[in-house]
């Protein structure tokens, strides 16, 4: 199967004032197209570090990263942007919709950085979230769901412009036992029925339990492999 | 969903407060349309006059009146066409409405003032009715006055001889302006001179000022020293300038329009871009984690930066049009409630322009320092709360 993901030697060095901070050391990693990965490790291993690199939000001090073939590490801030539009999708811990839309067109949101005609992009929306069974409340605010439904809308969101992979950081770290497993399993499904190559940061290993394999990150460096 | 919608969306996020702001720019441009319109309504009246006459009046004042006997005198200056003279009646209409009442030579005032237009007997009615008085079309409309009518004007400045202040004079024509201009003028009133220099306590042979027509227009500094000259050194010593200067100068007694204008408008516009400032950069500042999900999801710097400004601009747009809107009404009702003074103020379409290019520069200087903050946006740091 080929490299969806391949970290080349990557480091991050960030400055904090005068003292510089090394959150990753030469790391280097390759996730194969429709992988579900975990990445897991203590607090300040670099496992958002990563997650951020691999989705195009930060760039590394020294390395390569390689997503779907792209060297995205050298691209422009307009040109990464432009990438992130198309090819990834982006679940967080605490959802970051947008309160002043309805979850619809939340879920519309990022088509409207596509060519896509009103309707087209109204459609899409309406598929997307009957994919993570929110048909029925499309028209809700954000503050009128519950934080399993505002996850769904948000994995909703990161779906509808059909990324090839998607990356989430702490997905569950918000939600109760019950819940989590709803979204670990919608998460699941993406993976095994539509191929989506899906990369998560978590703390929690039950929910590491439902990726195909997971990754342990300590002090910026790749600890170990484990089979799920 | 549109980029409209969107930003539309955003705009009213915290209801309460995007209703204030878009009140106190409301009321903003409210003052802005009233203050500029009543700002041109006072230069126009300086300005529609041209430059073909010239206005002779007593050098120590205006309300020092000059002697009929000179006009023969100003008639023989090199250059000069004709010469009329008019009397300020000082008039009041009704209880204490104040009118632009002149006590005018019949006959001169249309060779003079051939902007005014009337029916010729109307013009030869005037000219030989004693008692005589022609009237502007916008207060024969405000009254409903017609030829034939009596009109009762009082004056607080002049007596009859009998220490009445109350004048009766007949309406013997409506005069209409030439053009639209002249006809937002016609709130004047003008009665017969000799029936005034007879009639008031104050004296006979009597004028107020002169207004000399030009043969040539070019000659007008040249024809005001002569006429100068001509009597300097003498009992009537005479200031004479072109009819612009001294409506200007008429003007100039409440004070200075536009300066008081511009002072005002300059107070009201540093506040309102302190306020509206102040909301935009809040607005913006609560949403810092939402800017960063936008970016996170693919849209550029640019689009963010547009997306801030274009909020800021609707914000200025919706009160700056309503505010415009409320004072064209305000000007629209003036003009109507009070011909006779404000008949002259209308909507003035270069006002509204100015008003747009106040609310596009205002939008600019209130989104853009905000929609600069959101583009320098590291994305991680923003989502990490830092």
């Amino acid at each position: 199967m080929s490299a969806m993901v391949e970290v080349r030697n990557v480091s991050k060095v960030y400055a904090r004032g005068a003292q510089q901070v090394s959150v990753l050391d030469g790391l280097t990693l390759s996730i194969a197209s429709g992988d579900f990965v975990a990445l897991m490790g203590p607090s300040g291993s670099g496992k958002t570090t990563l997650l951020n690199l691999i989705g195009g939000l930060d760039q590394p001090t020294r390395g390569e990263v390689w997503v779907g073939g792209t060297r995205i590490d050298n691209l422009s801030s307009g040109a990464l942007a432009k990438w992130r539009a198309a090819h990834v999708g982006f679940v967080f811990q605490f959802y970051n919709l947008m309160p002043v839309l309805s979850a619809i067109k939340n879920v519309e949101l990022p088509l409207l950085l596509t060519k896509l005609g009103s309707a087209e992009r109204l459609k899409r929306a309406q598929v997307a979230l009957q994919l993570v069974g929110l048909t029925d409340r499309g028209n809700h605010k954000p503050k009128e769901l519950s934080g399993g439904q505002e996850q769904r809308v948000a994995i909703a969101r990161a779906l509808v412009s059909d990324p090839q992979i998607l990356v989430c950081d702490e997905p569950t770290g918000d939600l109760d036992r019950k819940t989590a497993d709803e979204i670990l399993t919608l998460l699941q499904t993406l993976n095994r029925e539509f191929g989506k190559t899906i990369v998560m940061v978590t703390h929690d290993p039950k929910a590491a339990e439902y990726a195909k394999y997971t990754l342990h990150l300590d002090k910026g460096t790749l600890a170990e492999q484990a089979a799920a | 969903m549109s980029y409209f919608g969107f930003i539309w969306a955003s705009l009213w996020r915290k209801k309460t407060r995007a209703a204030f702001t878009i009140l106190s720019l409301l009321c903003a441009f409210l003052l802005f349309g009233l203050l500029q319109s009543i700002g041109a309504f006072f230069t126009a009246g300086a300005d529609f006059v041209g430059a073909s006459r010239l206005i002779v009046q007593s050098r120590v004042s205006f309300t020092d009146s000059l002697p009929v006997r000179l006009m023969p005198q100003i008639e023989r200056v090199p250059g000069v066409a004709a010469v009329h003279h008019d009397q300020w009646f000082g008039g009041v209409l009704g209880e204490n409405t104040q009118a632009f009442a002149f006590a005018s030579n019949p006959r001169t005032l249309r060779v003079v003032y051939p902007e005014w237009v009337m029916p010729e007997e109307q013009w030869q009615a005037f000219a030989n009715t004693r008692t005589g008085a022609i009237i502007g079309r916008i207060i024969a409309d405000q009254y409903g006055w017609k030829v034939g009518d009596k009109l009762p004007l009082k004056s607080n400045i002049f007596p009859q001889k009998d220490g009445s202040m109350a004048w009766e004079f007949d309406i013997v024509g409506i005069f209409d302006g030439k053009d639209e201009t002249w006809q937002r003028q016609t709130s004047q009133i003008f009665v017969n001179w000799d029936y005034f220099n007879e009639a008031n306590q104050f004296g006979e042979g009597n004028a107020g000022v002169f207004v000399v027509k030009l043969v040539d227009v070019n000659q007008a500094d040249e024809v005001a020293q002569a006429i100068d000259q001509l009597f300097l050194n003498s009992p009537d010593e005479t200031k004479t300038q072109s009819e612009k200067d001294f409506n200007k100068g008429f003007f100039a007694q409440i004070g200075d329009i536009g300066l008081i204008v511009r002072l005002i408008l300059l107070a009201v516009f540093f506040t309102i871009v302190i306020l509206t400032g102040n909301t935009m950069a809040q607005a913006v500042r609560e949403r810092i984690p939402e800017m960063a999900v936008l970016k996170t999801l693919g849209f550029s710097n640019g689009q963010v930066t547009a997306l801030v400004v274009a909020e800021a601009l609707l914000l200025c747009l919706i009160g700056g049009l309503l505010g415009m809107s409320l004072s064209t009404l305000a000007i629209s009702g003036m003009a109507k409630a009070a011909p006779a003074f404000f008949g002259a103020l209308a909507p003035d379409p270069t006002i509204w322009l100015q008003a747009i290019a106040a609310m596009l520069l205002l939008a600019l200087v209130v989104g853009l320092p905000p929609a600069l903050r959101v583009a320098r946006l590291k994305i991680v740091d923003a989502l990490a709360g830092r």
